[in-house]
This record gives C-alpha cells, structure tokens and sequence, in this order.
C-alpha cells in the first residue's frame, strides 16, 4: 500500500486553473522528486498537501489524497502535522535567539507538571529541558550530525540550520512524509553533499521525502521516482533509472512553442551597443548576481531568462541602480554612474519593474501621474512656469493620460482612478503607457506578463514589438516565461546561480535552454 | 443600499460620527434657545487659530513619516520668536513679523536636525516623535526659568525666577491679526485677517505641493519603492517635510497666542500635537494621506464640535463633560487611524 | 549597560550636591522600592511576548484603583481591606487587559504608540465613568466618597483605613520598615522568572522574537500576546494598590497618569529595551529613578537656586531615557533587517 495517495488534484484560483488533475503514489521511505519550471504548480501542491490557509480561504481545491488508505484532507498545517506530514519551508522557521533545542521542540515542548499547572492548567507546566535535550540529541544522532544542542541558532551556518529543520521535522514521532521546498539553494556544494545524504538517511528511517528542486543532477542521484509538472498539469510520472537530466529537462520546458517570429533581424558588427555591462555584480536579496559580461544592440530586442532566484531579475535591477551594484556599466560607450535611478532616467534608460505594485505604480495615486511622473521627474515635462514658480500642469497630465488609455486599451473609470483598484493587465498598461509619455531609448522590462490575463498579454507584447520597430527602442526583457521570450527577442540569455549560462537564438531546441537553466553546462550556441 | 454603503465608505467613520454628533449638538443648542451668532463667532474664531497646527501635519504625512506626533519643537521655535519680539517691547505688526522673522529660520533648522533623526527611525517616527517632543518640552522648561530675559512684563515680578507659565500679550501684538478687516455680519464676528493669514498659508503650502519639488515630495511620500526607481533621494524629501512642518508649527503658534492674548509656555507645548491629530484624520487623512480638505474640514468639525458642546454640556450635564468628550474623541479618532489595516 | 552606569554617575553627583544624610536617603528608597517596583515589574512579561512597554498599564492602574473604591464604598479597611481590594481588581484588570489586547492586536508594530493613545483614551472613560456616571448611574452607599452634589467622586479619596496596612503587616512592631510589600514583589518577580520556564511562558518568548515562525509552529500568536496583557495588566492593577496602600491617600483623576511613563522610564533606565527586560533591570532601574527622584530638587535647589530646575530636570530624563531608547531600538531594528541581508549574502 502506498503511504500517500493523491487522485486527480486540482486548484482554481478565482477562475483561473493552475493546477490540473494531478495523481501521484508515494511509497513509505520513497525519495520523490517534484520538477517544473516557474508556475508550473508546485507550491500550490505543496499547499495543499500542508493544509496552508491560502488554499481554503480561495476555495479548497479539487480531488482526493488518502495517506495510508486514509482519507486525508488537511485544513491547516496543524492537521496535517498530526497526520504526519511535516515540511522545511524555502525560508527557515527558526528563531534565532532559541537554542537548536528550543527550535527543535518548538510549540511540543516535553513538560512536568507543578503544583501551580495543576490548579491553573496544562499551559502553566514548566518546560521539562532534561527531556528535550535527550529527543534533540537522539533527533540529530538519527541524522548523523553532530552538533552542541545548546546552542543558539543565530550563528549556525546555514547548512546547520537546514539540519536543525530536519531534526525538527522527524522528531514528531508520528512523522512519514517530509516535504523538502528546494532545500539545498541556499546551500554550498558540499553543504549540499552532506545534505543529500542526509535524506537517503531519512529513507532508510522509512520516512517519505518529496522533493522539490531544479537541479536535476541532484534530482538524478537520489530520488526513485519524479514527477514532472507543467502549466498546472502533469506530464509525467516516472522512474527515475530511467531518465537522462536531458529528458527531465525536455518534459520541464517542452510545451509546443510556434515561433512566431517573421523577420529574424541579424545585427552586424556595425550596429551600435547600446547597452554594455561589464562584471555587474548585483546585491538583490533572492536574485544575486555574481558578476556578468552582457552587450546589447541598439534596436535589439534582448531578453533574459532563468529560473526563480538565480539572478535574472537582478540584473535590470541592476543596471538601473535600485540594488547595491558594481562593475562597469556603459550606455552608448559613456559609463554610467553606479547605483543612481536618476542618473540612469536621465539618460534615457527606463525601467518597468516586476515589481509592479511596489517599484512600479503609486498605488494611490491616479493613473495619470502615474503615466506622467518619469517625463515630469527627469524631463520636466507637464509643468506651468510662473516666473521662478513650476506648478503641475494638470490639463496636459490629464490630456496625455486620456490618449494613453485610448492607445492601450486601458480599462478604466478614467484618468484620475487610482491604479490599486486596476486590474493588473491594466496595472502594466499604465506602466507601458509611462515608458512611452517617458520615450526612453533603452527599456528595461521584466515579467512583463505576470499576473495578468491572456488579452492583456498580447497587447503588452504587440507593443512591445511594434516600439521596438517604430522607434527603434531597445528592449531588454527579462521573464520567466521561455515562450515569451523566445516569440519576440534577437537573443536570449540564460542566467543560472547568478551567471551567464550562454546566450541563445530564440529557435534554439527547448532542451536546450532546460539543461542551461538548470545549471547544466551548456555550449553557447549563439553569440551575438 | 450599496449606494449609501458607497457613501458612507467615502465620508469614513471619523467624519460620520464627527458631524453627526456636531449636528445634534447644534440642534440641541438651538433647542435650548443658546444664542448661535456666538457659537458660530468661536468656530471661527477657533477655527482660525487652530487650523494653521493642524495645516502641519500635512508636509510629514505627504512627505512619508505620517503624523507629526512632535508639533511642540516648532511651537516652541515659535514662542521663542514671540518672546523675542516682546522683550524688545514691540507691538502690532511690527512684533508680529518680527516673531515670524525670528521663529522661521530657527524652526527650519529644528525641523531639519529633527529630520535627519527621523530619517533613522523610520517606521517608528510616531512614537519616537512623541518623546522626543516631551523631552524637549521638559528640557525648555529648564530654559524658561533660567533664560535671560528681562522685560518685567515676562519675567515674575517677585517669588519666582523665570518666565512667568502665561504671559498677556495685550501690550504687544495680542490680537493683530484677528482684528484686522473684522467685521460683523448677523451678529457673527467675522476675523477676517486670522481667516486670510490661514488662507495665505493654506495657499502657500498648496502652491508648493505643485511645484516639481513638492510633486517629488508627495511621490516620495505616496510610495518610497517608485520614488527611488524614478531617481528620488527620498530621504532629502522626507527631511523637506518636516521643516515645512516645523515652520508651520512655529508659525501656526504664533497666530494661535496672538488671537487668544496669551502666551502659554512649561508644559503648555505638550499638548498641541494631539488635537492637531485628531483634527486632521476627522477631515478624512489618514497616517499616509492627507490634504488641504482635510484640514479645512477637520478643523471645522472638530472645534465645531467642542465649541458647541461646551455651552450645551454646561446646562444638560457637568462642565467637565465638554472636556471629556475632547479627551474621548480626540484619542478615538487616533487609536481609530492606528488600529485600521492601511496604515501601515 | 551604559545606561545604568550614566545615571549612577549622574546619581551620585545629585547626592553629592543635595547634602541629604545616607541614613536618609536609604530609608526612603526601601519605602520607594517597595512600593514602585511591582509597577515597573508589570512591563516586563509584554516586553518579553514582543509587544513593546506597555504604556497601557495605566489602565491597570485604574482597575487598582477600581478595587480600593469598592472598599473605600463599603468601609473594608486593613490587610483585609487590600486583600479584598487586589481580589476585586482583578476581573476589571481581566477585562481590560483583554480589551487592550484586542486593540494592540490589531496595531501590531505599533504596539507602543498605540498602548499610549490607548491609556489617554481610557482615562477619558474613566473620567466619563467617575465625573459623569458616579452617584448617578453608578451606585456608591458611601456619600463621603461623591462630590457635594452626590455626583462624582471627589478628586482625592482617603484612605486612612488601609493607610500602610500592607507595609506594617505581620513585622509592623517589629521593624519601620514595608516588610511584607518586599516580600510580595520578590515573590511576584520569582514567579515572573519562573513564568518563562513553562509552557505558556515558552510561547511568549517565541511570539516575542518572531511571530511568523511562531505562527508556522503552531502557536496562536494572538491569543499568547492577549495573555500576556492580561497579566500585565493584573500586575500593574496590583501595583497601583501597593502603592496607593502607602501613600494613604488616592487622587481620583490624576494618580494613575503618570504610571506609565515613570515606570517605563524606570525600567529602561534599568538597562533594558524594548525587546529585553528582566528583574534585574527592574530591580535597578527602579532604584536609580526614585534615587534621582529624592536627590534632584536639593541637587538643583544648590547647584541653580532652583529646585523647580532639579524638577524639570527628573521629568526630561523620564521622557529623555524613554525617547532616547525607542529612537536606538527603531535604529538597530533598522540595521538588524540590513545585515540579515547582507548575511544571506556572504553564506550565498
């Protein structure tokens, strides 16, 4: 019999299917793993598994799970942790000023009981330490690691505190099946060695791991099985002896992509940089780049893509100074002045943000300074002078902003709704419609379809494209989405662990930018 | 029924309470025969003198540090201006403007040290802000007693050193304002220069928000993340704030002392900055935005209410019940703002 | 630890000057000790549960003084006086700590500003309650008690019949010295420290060092930080009656204003923050602000002819010590947030 059992698992969120009929088997000590690209649906899943809040407070979700024939539908992660289900979050659960015992015996203290919890209840026994210490020890001895119990988890490396979770998680007793959320990408290699090992040693306590990374020479040497998911759905479901990384690589991407592209331009030597970096070494927590050499073409259209959280999202950030950055970075040959969004307005480089509710939009404020704001910043456009006076020319902001949601489509009670009640197709027109009242000469823009619905999408790219031919504005793009780059760029970059991994044309096999994404060393096919 | 739900979402709870108790209290009074023309001659009057405090919060919410829980620094830059002024026994116009001359620069460089602190503390600036105010206020009262001023007018004549707590400005320039251009009309008193100094720096500060450089600082206020990415130094912005605010506040006081005729110094600071607070989020604010309006409304709606109650309270219950309602109210209306979701 | 050591110097400077005898000065501090240091204890199990000082225990102070005008009413006087006092205290402090909770609840980050908008507040109810509504709505049988015109409760009540009856129990004959009061916050103190080693005491500090992870294990991080209130407000409801118990007099509107505020200020003067306090810092906190207390107005009385200067100067260091604290909190809080950054960075 099988220890968990999931049939046809599914979730809607506000009518938008991003999981669809997944049905996996997990065996008692089975090392599962768990692959897909960004938005493929595997956080949802493990949501669902832990009984997280967000998946019923938007409507539960769909089909059935049975742990050990039992039917089993955790409404909270409490529940779930009593069925034995226990999970070491992406970000760590620890508390740092607790002692590695503390944090192992976290809210399943061992207690005695004194006189006073005796007439004022079970919440007032004293905390029993001499027990705990022996659950730590025979906890982390379980694991093999070896490390002093009493101490405070702040100044643990981060390897340590990874195992301090682990420890954590199989000293509930009842403890079957642990879910592992890409555990080793705050690791170091050999950090990550023993923590391989450490799970094979979970194995053999019959303990089942689900496992989810993207590194797919990890995934190759120690899971049974894999499960590979797609846009919400499953593809696959197979042994993993019987797989190559370049097959699990070629399931991951391997959507029917039509390359819509007509007219493959070919940049000569002669064409102009516009944009050049050199060593770019970017301090976006989450997204670090580790230094990067990249040129970019006047009148290209350059996209960049990656997995989640290895540094493609860090680059335009960047560049355009809104993180702690070094190297060199020239615009039309002239260096630029590092970590200064103004200097970089100033000339002509406009960002659009993927954070588009933070970095991108005043949230409360109208939609039509949100369009006007850059070009009235840095070019001091849309101001009445009164003698020394400048005062906001309000009709002009006013005008531009009506023909901007002409022009896009933006959907709207008008100019002066403000854009947090925007959809956020509608939230990413008002951000174009400010690059464009902006005229920069080079855009930065990332995820640029994030979030928004299908008719959006294509009018965000259509005009993407058609800025792009018209007035010769160079693009670069950064997305998580593959097709999308690959349906409008001259060339892509693959960034991996805070490098360049190569840079691609976009006919370039899907297998291909799989294996680049996942770290694989790949040759590079295309260089400018 | 939307419909009125949609309406009363716009007005928002503090302003709905505030003008329906401010309503029932007028037609209570009107009941009980109390004559209006006065009642309506202190709102103004009141209005006049308070709104210029509560014109202050606007910068700092505008700018990004939410209310200024710390109007005392630029009362008493302000009270500094007129006890200059007096001790140099000059009256009218001349003793108000030199006041002002006086208190401006130095509430601007106030505000500007004040701000480079705030700046450090961001997310904490109200309760920081808060102390901070009470701390000087306790440490200028040291100053009051042993500051070298001499004019016999200020000083006590005999047992005591120091400041006198409240000093009559009949003799220099107590009043300038209010009865400048004042007329009456139906038995109201209209204080015409009091209303127009308000509405000059009502105008002031709305003109400035216009300006690329007050543009830039309500950007920064409205969102730090979209300031800095469209090359803001947002920091600069929010220091900006709060000396425009602390000017305010210096000059705001000095209006306030003129139009009552008397200068309250000690502890008499320390109270400013609440009422001014409350004030500002009836007329709609809230700790991230704030407005003209707001003041306007606010400040009408909130000394209407305790001018109106007051002589109403004296006959249907104790005197002090007027007082406890300002407590009531004005501490509701702040915990209200503090406890909602938005404000973050 | 530098807090401490300024205001000992800055102690024994105001000893120096203010000429008062050792014998004195140690006498009055026994009494000041005994009957300030369960207030300033009150703040520390919020402290530890994350929560900030809670500027809110005024309004423990007021179901204190809830408690003495019960036996004020009915003429209960003696030990059996402040034991029926501290009794009938309690479910007000309950019911208010929980309301204080529910409030703070909802202003999490903004505990502090909020717990003191919140004191400001209900001393308006309170004021509502004991002007407006006592003798009226509220029945007292003890005419003393209310104003002339038999509405509201007169502005100081006496207390003569507990008049340090707590002080002199059991060792009264024996020593002048608050014996027993000593005892009681020693015991209360131990029983604090002990609080952390259990269970719900475990949880506090969980929830006090980060409410998210808290959240994750299990914890029910509302309801942990409602208890925590709760009990501090309890304490301080305790405290106001130890204190009040020895002063032998209660002035109705105004001797619960200032609760907060000196006992905050004692505590942090004591070496703690707003994120760590113990007995210890209570202990020597307390003692160093009432120091300050006794030897300021001689001190300025000598040294600027003045002892309304010395005065104002107690009242700045208060509110100085208070703001000087949050302003370095709020700046390491800041900086916390940025080398956990930049530590994710180097490990990476």
């Amino acid at each position: 019999m099988s220890l968990l059992k999931l049939e046809g698992i599914g979730k809607n969120y506000f009518g938008n299917q991003v999981l669809q009929d997944v049905s996996i088997e997990i065996k008692a000590g089975e090392i599962h793993g768990l692959v897909g690209e960004n938005g493929a649906g595997k956080s949802t899943l493990m949501n669902i598994l832990f009984g997280m809040s967000v998946i019923h407070s938007t409507g539960g979700y769909e089909g059935k799970m049975w742990i050990e024939g039992e039917e089993y539908s955790p409404m909270t992660p409490l529940e779930a942790m009593e069925r034995g289900v226990g999970m070491v979050h992406q970000e760590f659960m620890l508390i740092p000023g607790f002692t590695i015992t503390e944090n192992v015996k976290l809210n399943r203290e061992n207690t005695k009981p004194s006189l006073i919890s005796k007439i004022l209840g079970k919440s007032l026994e004293f905390l029993d330490f001499d027990n705990m210490e022996k659950d730590t020890i025979e906890s982390l001895n379980k694991l093999n690691v070896e490390m002093d119990h009493k101490q405070k988890v702040a100044g643990l490396p981060v390897g340590y505190m990874q195992f301090v979770e682990i420890a954590r998680e199989i000293d509930k007793s009842n403890l079957k099946l642990l879910i592992l959320d890409e555990p080793t990408a705050v690791l170091t290699e050999s950090e990550a060695a023993d923590f391989l090992k450490i799970i094979k040693k979970l194995s053999e306590l019959e303990i089942a791991v689900l496992f989810i990374t993207h590194r797919l020479d990890e995934i190759k040497e120690i899971t049974e099985n894999i499960t590979v998911l797609r846009d919400g759905q499953m593809v696959s479901s197979l042994k993993t002896s019987d797989v190559t990384p370049i097959d699990i690589a070629a399931l991951m991407v391997g959507r029917d992509v039509k390359i819509k592209k007509t007219n493959k331009r070919a940049f000569d030597e002669d064409t102009p940089i516009a944009l050049k970096v050199e060593n770019l070494k970017v301090l976006m927590p989450g997204e670090l780049v580790k230094g990067i050499d990249l040129e970019i073409k006047k009148g290209e259209i350059f996209g960049i893509g990656g997995l989640a959280g290895q540094g493609k999202i860090g680059i335009a950030n960047g560049i355009m100074g809104l993180y702690e950055t070094s190297g060199k970075i020239y615009k039309n040959g002239v260096e630029m002045k590092n970590n200064d969004p103004g200097a970089m307005l100033d000339n002509n480089v406009a960002f659009l943000s993927e954070d588009r509710k933070g970095v991108g939009l005043l949230l409360d404020e109208p939609i039509d300074l949100n369009i006007a704001y850059n070009a009235m910043e840095s070019r001091g456009r849309f101001f009445n002078k009164i003698g020394p006076l400048t005062q906001v020319d309000k009709a002009a902001v006013l005008q531009n902003a009506n023909e901007m949601i002409k022009l896009l489509d933006i959907r709207c009670r008008g100019p002066k709704q403000h854009t947090r009640s925007l959809s956020g197709g509608n939230q990413q027109k008002v951000c174009i419609a400010r690059a464009l009242t902006f005229e920069p000469e080079v855009l930065l823009i990332s995820e640029p379809t994030r979030g928004i619905d299908i008719g959006a999408k294509e009018l965000v790219m259509d005009t993407l494209v058609r800025l792009n031919k018209e007035k010769n504005l160079t693009i670069i793009i950064t997305s998580s989405e593959l097709a999308e780059l690959k349906q409008i760029s001259d060339r892509i970059a693959i960034i991996a662990e805070g490098k360049l991994n190569g840079i691609f044309t976009p006919d370039t096999d899907d297998v291909i930018f799989g294996l680049a994404m996942s770290g694989e060393n790949v040759e590079v096919v295309a260089n400018g | 029924m939307d419909k009125i739900k949609a309406i009363y979402n716009k007005i928002g709870f503090p302003r709905f309470i505030i003008t329906l108790l401010l309503f029932l209290f007028i037609g209570i009074a009107f009941f009980l025969d109390l004559s209006l023309a006065s009642m309506f001659t202190d709102i103004l009057k009141r209005f006049g003198m308070n709104a210029i405090l509560v014109l202050a919060m606007v910068p700092t919410v505008q700018s990004g540090s939410g209310i200024n829980m710390n109007l005392a620094l630029g009362v008493i830059l302000g009270l500094i201006g007129c006890l200059v002024s007096m001790e140099l026994g000059l009256a009218g116009w001349t003793g108000f403007g030199v006041a002002l001359a006086i208190a401006i620069p130095l509430a601007a460089l106030a505000g500007y040290l004040y701000g480079l602190m705030l700046n450090r503390v961001k997310g904490q600036e109200m309760t920081v802000g808060n102390y901070f105010g009470y701390s000087v206020v306790s440490l200028m009262c040291i100053f009051w007693l042993l500051a070298p001023f001499k004019n016999p007018q200020l000083v006590w004549a005999m047992g005591g050193t120091g400041l006198r707590t409240t000093l009559t400005m009949d003799d220099s320039f107590g009043k300038v304002l209010d009865n400048f251009l004042s007329f009456e009309i139906m038995g109201v008193t209209i204080p015409t220069g009091l209303l127009l100094f308000f509405a000059l720096c009502a105008l002031i500060v709305y003109v400035f928000s216009n300006t690329k450089t007050g543009l830039a600082m309500r950007v920064s206020g409205s969102g730090e993340k979209f300031a800095i990415s469209s090359g803001l130094n947002v920091d600069r912005y929010r220091i900006l704030g709060i000396v425009i605010s602390t000017v305010l506040a210096a000059t705001a006081i000095i209006v306030y002392s003129q139009s009552f005729g008397f200068l309250q110094l000690y502890m008499a600071p320390l109270y400013v900055s609440m009422p001014a607070a409350a004030s500002i989020l009836i007329g709609g604010a809230n700790l991230r935005k704030a407005s003209i309006a707001h003041v306007i409304i606010g400040t009408l709606l909130f000394q209407g209410l305790l001018t109106v109650s007051l002589p109403v309270i004296n006959i249907i219950s104790e005197g002090s019940m007027a007082e406890i309602i300002r407590i009531v109210i004005s501490n509701g209306i702040i915990l209200y703002a503090l406890t909602r979701k938005e404000a973050v | 630890m530098i807090v401490p050591i300024v205001f000992i110097i800055i102690c024994a400077v105001g000893y120096y000057f203010s000429g008062l005898a050792f014998d004195f000065v140690m006498v009055e501090m026994f009494f000041r000790l005994s009957r300030n240091l369960l207030l300033v204890a009150s703040l520390i199990i919020p402290v530890i549960t994350g929560m900030g000082l809670n500027f809110g225990i005024v309004i423990g102070a007021m179901a204190g003084q809830i408690g003495l005008f019960i036996i004020a009413n009915f003429g209960i006087g003696g030990m059996t006086g402040i034991t029926v006092a501290m009794l009938a205290s309690v479910p007000f402090a309950v019911v208010f700590g929980y309301l204080v909770g529910q409030v703070l609840n909802r202003a999490k980050g903004k505990e502090m500003i909020t717990s003191m908008i919140l004191g400001f507040f209900a001393n308006g109810i309170y004021q509502l309650i004991f002007i407006v509504m006592a003798g009226k709505i509220i029945p007292f049988s003890n005419k003393d008690l209310l104003m002339d015109s038999g509405v509201g409760l007169k502005n100081t009540i006496d207390l003569v019949s507990i008049r340090k009856s707590f002080d002199t129990w059991l060792f009264g004959d024996i020593v002048n010295f608050p014996v027993m009061p000593i005892v009681f916050v020693a015991i209360i103190l131990l029983l604090i420290n002990r609080f952390f080693k259990t269970k719900v005491g475990q949880e506090m500090r969980a929830v006090g060092q980060d409410m998210h992870i808290a959240e994750v294990q299990g914890i029910d991080v509302d309801k942990t930080r409602l208890k925590a209130i709760v009990i501090s407000t309890v304490l301080a409801a305790w405290g106001q009656i130890v204190y009040l118990q020895n002063l032998g007099t209660l002035n109705t509107f105004t001797n619960h204003e200032q609760v907060g505020l000196f006992a905050v200020a004692a505590l942090l003067i004591g070496g703690a923050s707003v994120e760590k306090a113990t007995w210890k810092e209570a202990l020597i906190g307390t003692f160093l602000f009432h120091l300050l207390f006794i030897v300021s107005p001689p001190a300025g009385q000598k040294l600027m002819g003045d002892a309304q200067i010395g005065e104002y100067f107690r009242v700045f260091v208060a509110y100085g010590v208070i703001g000087i604290s949050l302003m370095l909190h709020a700046m390491e809080k800041r900086k916390k947030t940025e080398d956990r950054l930049r530590l994710t960075i180097k490990e990476k």
